[in-house]
């Protein structure tokens, strides 16, 4: 009796399983058919042939630029968010001062926000100082939106770090950007490897900011380079599967490498409410 | 919690070794410590960052709202027409119930969330793999999961109706253009989305309760249902109440997937609060009209996570 509940169990959980990674599998089967084959057979069926060609056509087509585009924006923005988060989480736990408090709540109560709340202020302020179709609206738009979850997940690491080491370090004469720099930085290096990869999922997935502030194919990064992309293969399925699957292929290859970071990192971005 | 005690004992085992050094170094470490020029360099870049690109952007939405202006051109000042005209605008209101909808769904699925990870977390081998692999489609872009889903939905070639078709449905319907279906096939997708985020979320604090209680109460003769329902449900309730107002604000304010989806259509059928601002000020060109539905958009959001909380806020947190 017993036995039969848990079987019926791991059913229930490995149908859950199957209903969230079948949708994927089937796109990269088709990513690997040509139309004949995806229309007329099961779609289940596996490639009769593997046509990695799919996959050829479209990087030839020109889908690097937006490949490179979103690597170097996401690289940018990760780098200046973790900075500038890890400078602002070290004055507010370990510095004194008397607004620190309130400094910590407006970056909270950026966490609740809308973000399309604000893109049309954001989109006549850029048109403003010349920043539309310039990859660095997206770079800097980027760094504050990410700057609350970061600052959060770095918070309690930083409340953790014992004063001794501070103590000795200025005792030692050290400076105090030395000592940000050289000690504190290095020792938050686990928790700030989790807001990379929380940084890198979001800027690599990010769509509005691009699709709003970008309008030359030059700059636009994958997630709205593969819109008119996929357009111009209005009935191609295969280069549609191919574009697709190389467009999330960088994240998934992240999980695989990273899983218990990405894990960690999203189960803190929840506590956020 | 858990970090300010320890936060506590940090000061504490620090306050001890001042004494051990002398004064000089403690004045010296609160000298630099509270430097007012390293703050503001500390401060001052993320500070700026946030101010100008959200909180001003924010604020300015309210105050474009009372204008006539379409986003190049002179602005002119009309007071709260746009407001009003919003409160009588169908479909505003439309693309609201669609927003809520959705909210809906979204707090009823956490039901189903709920169950599985009361299953995940019950002893199940493999619990850590499985909830890695839910998680998957939350690392995806909306516009490649909307890309997806498409070709899901697809009604001639699409998998969903190809399964149907075997399974004998002779007609299956044509989902993203059927205006009665479309809103809640997209559901779909946006479920898909986010079921597994919300299990690792409750997986993660159910794992958290300490196992003796639920030992003293399998030794007192409660069944798995008891402790699930009795004991497990309480325990967690505040990581419960945090997820109900991440469903729904994230419902309200929810864009990407259908605006690539759907557009909104076919005749505004799937239209939500975000994508019905977004289509008022860059394809309308009508920018004070969608701020003054942005700024709605905001005031909404706000006013429902105070609601919820209130609602769902007790008197005495649970200790365990």
């Amino acid at each position: 009796m017993k036995r039969i509940g848990y079987i019926l169990l791991y059913l229930c959980l490995g149908g859950v399983a199957l209903f969230q990674v079948f949708p994927i599998i089937w796109l990269f089967l088709f990513s690997l058919k040509d139309n004949r084959e995806i229309f007329a057979g099961s779609p289940f069926a596996l490639p009769s042939e593997l046509r990695w060609e799919n996959y050829v056509k479209v990087w030839e087509g020109g889908i690097g630029t937006y490949f490179w585009n979103s690597i170097w924006i996401t690289a940018v923005a990760i780098i200046l968010t973790v900075l500038f988060a890890s400078m602002v989480t070290f004055a507010i736990t370990r510095m004194k001062w008397k607004l620190s408090k309130l400094v910590l709540g407006l970056f909270m109560v950026g966490l609740m926000i809308p973000i399309h709340s604000a893109i049309i202020p954001l989109f006549s302020m850029f048109l403003n100082v010349d920043l539309i179709d310039n990859p660095w609206s997206i770079v800097i738009t980027y760094t504050a939106y990410n700057l609350p979850i970061t600052i959060m997940i770095l918070l309690g690491f930083y409340y953790t770090l014992p004063r001794e080491i501070e103590e000795a370090a200025i005792m030692d004469g050290c400076s105090i950007h030395r000592m940000f720099f050289k000690i504190i930085l290095p020792m938050t290096a686990p928790v700030m490897s989790t807001t990379v990869i929380i940084n890198m999922i979001y800027n690599w997935n990010e769509f509005v900011f691009v699709n709003t502030f970008i309008s030359s194919d030059a700059y636009k990064t994958l997630t709205v380079g593969i819109q008119n992309f996929i357009g111009q293969y209005m009935t191609d399925w295969g280069a549609i599967g191919a574009t697709l699957i190389i467009s999330v292929l960088p994240i998934l290859l992240a999980f695989i490498f990273f899983s218990n970071k990405v894990v960690e990192g999203i189960s803190a971005s929840a506590v956020k409410g | 919690m858990k970090s300010s005690d320890k936060r506590k004992g940090l000061i504490l085992t620090s306050g001890r070794s001042f004494s051990i050094s002398n004064d000089m170094g403690l004045n010296e470490m609160n000298k630099v410590m509270s430097n007012k020029w390293v703050i503001t360099l500390y401060v001052l870049p993320a500070l700026l960052l946030i101010a100008v690109l959200v909180f001003i952007p924010l604020i300015l939405t309210g105050y474009y709202g009372l204008m006539d202006w379409d986003g190049v051109g002179e602005m002119n000042f009309i007071g709260l027409e746009n407001y009003i005209t919003a409160i009588q605008d169908m479909k505003f209101w439309d693309s609201a119930w669609h927003s809520f909808l959705l909210a809906i769904f979204s707090t009823i699925s956490l039901v189903i969330y709920l169950a599985i990870s009361l299953i995940l977390a019950s002893k199940i081998k493999g619990a850590d793999f499985l909830r890695k692999i839910y998680l998957i489609p939350m690392l995806l872009s909306s516009v490649a999961i909307a890309q997806l889903w498409i070709k899901v939905f697809n009604p001639t070639n699409g998998m969903l109706n190809h399964i149907l078709m075997v399974l004998g449905v002779e007609n299956p319907p044509a989902w993203l253009a059927d205006t009665s279906i479309v809103l809640f096939a997209i559901f779909v997708p946006i479920l898909w989305q986010y079921a597994g985020f919300y299990i690792l979320i409750y997986y993660a604090a159910l794992k958290n309760i300490p196992e003796s209680i639920i030992e003293a109460a399998r030794i007192d003769g409660a069944s798995p249902l008891q402790i699930a329902y009795r004991i497990k449900l309480p325990l967690i309730m505040g990581i419960v109440k945090v997820t109900i107002v991440l469903a729904v604000v994230g419902s309200l304010k929810y864009f990407d997937l259908i605006y690539v989806m759907t557009g909104g259509g076919p005749n505004g059928a799937s239209e939500v609060m975000a994508s019905y601002m977004y289509k008022l000020a860059f394809s309308s060109k009508d920018f004070g009209y969608g701020s003054a539905i942005g700024f709605l958009l905001l005031v909404i959001t706000l006013i429902v996570t105070i609601v919820i909380r209130k609602i769902t806020a007790s008197k005495e947190e649970i200790q365990y």
